[in-house]
């Protein structure tokens, strides 16, 4: 694995500049951890200040700081982010896992629950949601939710590749020796499947934040925990672009569009790690 | 007698490819030289991953990085028209493939497109060629397939509603339809069972005796190169090593490798099994020095490891590379 | 294949049923999890704005506890739940009182439609174009910096796109309308003029929405394409002397046709959310628009109404990909 991470960063540009884009993107949320303001208090500093060498991002209009809010900001969403990943992961590595391993029907029963949640549209259920949660919405319930919803895209991929595991001969030999269909799944396909859990994890963090975002900017999410899409929400509220306070908007917009990319290029350039065949045509052009 | 239709000379092809910063080439095709005269059968033998079907990329020139020729030349000399294949413009070479060279491919199961119907391969292949209206082409062509005992029904069906002998047929046919001078053969019998396998070379048989047109014919069965071809050309580790009338071949073999081939083959009355070769086939990649087959070969001594043994006509028509020739025992 | 025929399509209807039972089970669940009274709640949120007649609210409660489910027991609240969702009566909307929340959503319903049709049709046949060549043409210069632009803007979700068309196109060169499917105070009467209104408006929707699609269908066309060339039937096309352009046409892109439609169809999902949240944007007058007005005022029929069509709509929308699809394919199997 070490390996294989020093040769995609040597070799691949994609990956390396997706690896020191949201390197510098971590560096900036863990600054949070000596922020010399608390994220919710407001007043801190004058108001509407453009950056400065005193104010790097400029201040907002209720006061704070938003260099240091942006660090509480970002750190919140990347969390929300990989709070989603990592337990849509389970749910896709079980679900697509035991669909790949016993095929026939418990696979076709699976499959069509999974096409299901591929096809609903979850933006009015989220938002629904959040009309039936109001004030009792939190941002871990979001991230719960969305987790329940998010795991069938990658549980398809999984079980792909399951699908041709089953065949191969050391499940065939781990079937006849007696091993437990837990045990064959957990010890012999498991680390099979994992590249592809890694690069479909950034894909479903760029996908839970995206959606994080959208909803916080509509006020469609617990309102005052700083994350970057309550950031602009707030901004909005104020009417920073009509009143020109630029930087509110700016930066917070820039960061997030920033980790997009970074992820992204993780998830493209992984992805053409494990495909063999696009990898060829690569080493050519 | 004239010239032959075929020569290919000094032939190099090899696959280079550079993965994470490792350069590696495997050396498919090295120094061939052959020719195919008019009207034959020219058989091509050898095991898996001799590098056959990579010399009939090269004859055909069907030449996809990472497979690069590095060396040689393979010329074509028509009735009325000589092509060098690596010397001529895409528009030359569009001119003459189906008109006067077709090919029958490996694994018919996939060579036709499987979302368009069978008719419109012939279109999109022979019409250039036949001209008239539509309504004339298809007529021509639905009368060839009767001439090959198939239904022109299959016109209509799709890849995927046709067996694999009966594809494999629609295959020959439209390599046929053009009445080409030259057809390449890959392998074509090699995914289908015994029984169809038999209907299919009698089939690519009775239409090349009909046509009168020259044929290489590529597989590693040599039962049916015993059956078929005119003449055989042995192939081992990149290299041709044996070459001759394919009765002389099977008769007086001047290849250990040659020798090895024929007595792999099932004969009546057999009563001790069979001696298999020790060792794998020659990594292409980092091949043995001197002659290729001497890590495996029962008359192996110390020039064979040094030298790589020159092509040499040890009777008339007959070629082989090997120091120990002599010492080849006839089956 | 005649056989297989019927039995696909009704895997297929089977499938659309699963969607839709599912979708609304979800709908219902989430709905009754909640731990607050949401009758009273709604009642308190839509009456805030303005005076409304005991009456009303007594009809908006009354029909509030049949919609919530709160009447009768759980398996009755259930029953009851399926029945509004199969008559598509959602009752009357509480911020437009009474007009039926059916009647509101019929209104938004062609905005969304047409704004999807349109714009996922020109992505897809764009991306897949582009994509296509991209592959095929593998050391075309132009075509791999078009590769790259598709590909920057894909990652960016679809409100942050919107948002930046919105700055550019809104404060820092205002040229094209902003706001509203047409222009305010202009009669439905279709002239040239309203055409021509319509079609302005809709660009920077049409545009956010196809500058985040286009990369995905890009992407995953020249990756297919890609393989493809390495096909026999391409081999075999080219030994042929098969024209190029034909290979491209016919077995290349034809051939990758196939998956990109199931894509489609996977992704219709995904691109009704980025409509809906592009319109609200731009204030595009569909169902994104309407959905997040009713949360902000309160309007519980309204948002269920909305969450439940979308959910058949869309199941819709893929069932009649699915539907076309043999055409594509000859050979279809049930799955």
């Amino acid at each position: 694995m070490g390996r294989i991470f020093i040769d995609l960063l040597r070799l691949n540009r994609q990956f390396a500049a997706g690896i020191v884009l949201l390197s510098l993107v971590t560096l900036f949320a863990l600054l949070s951890f000596v922020s010399p303001y608390p994220p919710n208090d407001s007043f801190v500093v004058p108001p509407d200040l453009p950056p400065s060498w005193t104010n790097l991002m400029g201040t907002t209009s209720r006061g704070q700081d938003l260099f240091w809010l942006l660090t509480f900001a970002i750190r919140n969403t990347l969390l929300f982010g990989i709070t989603v990943a990592v337990i849509s992961r389970i749910l896709a590595l079980v679900i697509g896992l035991v669909a790949g391993y016993s095929g026939g029907l418990v696979d076709r029963a699976l499959m069509s629950i999974n096409d299901t949640f591929i096809v609903i549209p979850l933006f009015p259920i989220l938002v629904l949601f959040y009309f039936v949660m109001k004030d009792h919405m939190s941002w871990g319930l979001l991230a719960l939710m969305m987790a329940c919803l998010g795991w069938a895209y990658d549980a398809r991929l999984i079980r792909s590749v399951a699908l041709s595991l089953r065949t191969r001969e050391f499940t065939e030999t781990g079937i006849f020796s007696g091993m437990s269909m837990r045990r064959i799944l957990v010890e012999e396909h498991l680390p099979y499947v994992l590249p592809i859990v890694f690069s479909t994890t950034m894909n479903n963090i760029n996908w839970s934040i995206g959606f994080e975002v959208t909803l916080s900017v509509l006020g469609f999410t617990d309102i005052n925990t700083p994350t970057v899409g309550v950031l602009i929400y707030w901004a909005n509220q104020h009417t920073a672009l009509v009143a020109g306070i630029w930087w509110w908007i700016f930066f917070p917009v820039l960061l997030v569009i920033l980790t997009f990319i970074g992820l992204f290029l993780l998830a493209v350039s992984m992805n053409e790690h494990i495909d063999p065949r696009s990898r060829l045509g690569r080493s050519e052009g | 007698m004239s010239a032959p239709v075929l020569e290919v000379s000094g032939l190099r092809a090899y696959y280079r490819t550079a993965a994470f910063g490792i350069r590696r080439e495997v050396r498919a095709v090295d120094d061939v030289d052959l020719c195919v005269e008019a009207g034959e059968i020219y058989g091509l033998a050898g095991e898996s991953s001799c590098g056959k079907t990579t010399l009939i990329k090269t004859i055909a020139n069907a030449i996809q990085p990472p497979l690069e020729v590095l060396a040689g030349s393979v010329v074509f000399n028509f009735k009325d028209q000589r092509i060098d294949m690596h010397g001529a413009s895409r528009e030359e070479l569009r001119d003459i493939r189906w008109k006067r060279l077709s090919y029958i491919m490996q694994g018919s199961m996939n060579v036709l497109n499987p979302v368009r119907r069978v008719r419109h391969a012939f279109v999109d292949f022979a019409f250039r060629h036949i001209g008239r209206s539509k309504a004339e082409f298809l007529d021509i062509v639905r009368a060839h397939l009767r001439r090959l005992h198939l239904e022109p029904d299959v016109l209509d069906a799709y890849p995927h509603q046709l067996s694999g002998g009966m594809r494999q047929r629609v295959t020959i046919a439209l390599a046929t339809v053009c009445r080409p001078e030259f057809i390449i053969a890959d392998e074509p019998t090699t995914a289908l069972d015994v029984v169809v396998q038999k209907g299919v070379l009698a089939m690519i048989h009775s239409v090349q005796r009909e046509l009168g047109s020259s044929v290489i014919f590529v597989t590693h069965d040599m039962a049916v190169h015993a059956n078929l071809t005119d003449r055989l050309g042995i192939m081992y580790g990149g290299r041709l090593v044996e070459e001759g009338r394919t009765a002389d071949v099977f008769r007086r073999p001047r290849h250990p490798y040659t020798a090895h081939l024929i007595a792999s083959l099932p004969r009546l009355g057999d009563a001790a099994p069979k001696e298999g070769l020790t060792g794998a086939p020659p990594n292409l990649a980092d091949p043995p020095s001197g002659c290729r087959f001497h890590p495996r070969c029962p008359l192996a001594s110390d020039i064979c490891q040094r030298e790589a043994p020159p092509m040499t006509e040890l009777a008339p028509g007959h070629r082989a590379a090997c120091f120990h020739s002599d010492q080849v025992m006839p089956p | 294949m005649i056989s297989g025929y019927p039995l696909y399509l009704l895997g297929r209807l089977g499938q659309f049923a699963l969607v839709v039972f599912i979708g609304i089970n979800i709908a219902f669940i989430v709905t009754h999890a909640t731990p607050i009274d949401p009758v009273e709640q709604s009642i308190a949120a839509a009456t805030q704005f303005g005076s409304t007649s005991p009456e009303a609210i007594a009809l908006m409660r009354q029909s509030l506890r049949e919609l919530y489910g709160l009447e009768g027991d759980l398996a009755e609240q259930y029953v009851a739940f399926w029945r509004r969702v199969a008559v598509g009566d959602f009752g009357p909307s509480l911020s437009a009182f009474p007009t039926p929340v059916s009647v509101l959503i019929g209104r938004a319903l062609p905005w969304t439609v047409s704004l999807l049709v349109v714009s996922t049709l020109l992505t897809w046949a764009l991306g897949n174009l582009l994509g296509g060549l991209a592959g095929y043409y593998a050391k075309n210069r132009t075509l791999r910096l078009a590769g790259l632009l598709a590909m920057a803007f894909h990652p960016i979700p679809y409100y942050i796109v919107a948002f930046l068309l919105l700055i550019v196109f809104g404060y820092l060169w205002p040229v094209l309308p902003i706001s509203g499917g047409y222009k305010m105070n202009m009669t439905r009467d279709w002239s040239w003029e309203f055409i021509g209104s319509l079609l302005s408006h809709a660009i920077l929707p049409v545009c956010s929405l196809a500058l985040v699609g286009l990369g995905g269908w890009f992407m995953g066309m020249r990756s297919l394409v890609s393989n493809i060339v390495t096909e026999d039937y391409v081999t075999y096309a080219e030994l042929g002397g098969v024209k190029r352009g034909r290979i491209l046409g016919s077995y290349v892109m034809r051939n990758a046709l196939v998956p990109q439609v199931t894509g489609l169809a996977m992704s219709l999902g995904a691109i009704f959310n980025g409509a809906i949240i592009t319109e609200q944007v731009f204030g595009y007058p569909g169902v994104g628009t309407l959905l997040v007005s009713a949360v902000h005022v309160g309007d519980y029929s309204l948002v269920l109404g909305i969450t439940t069509v979308s959910i058949v709509a869309v199941s819709l929308a893929v069932l009649l990909i699915d539907l076309l699809y043999p055409l594509l394919d000859p050979r279809v199997k049930v799955r």
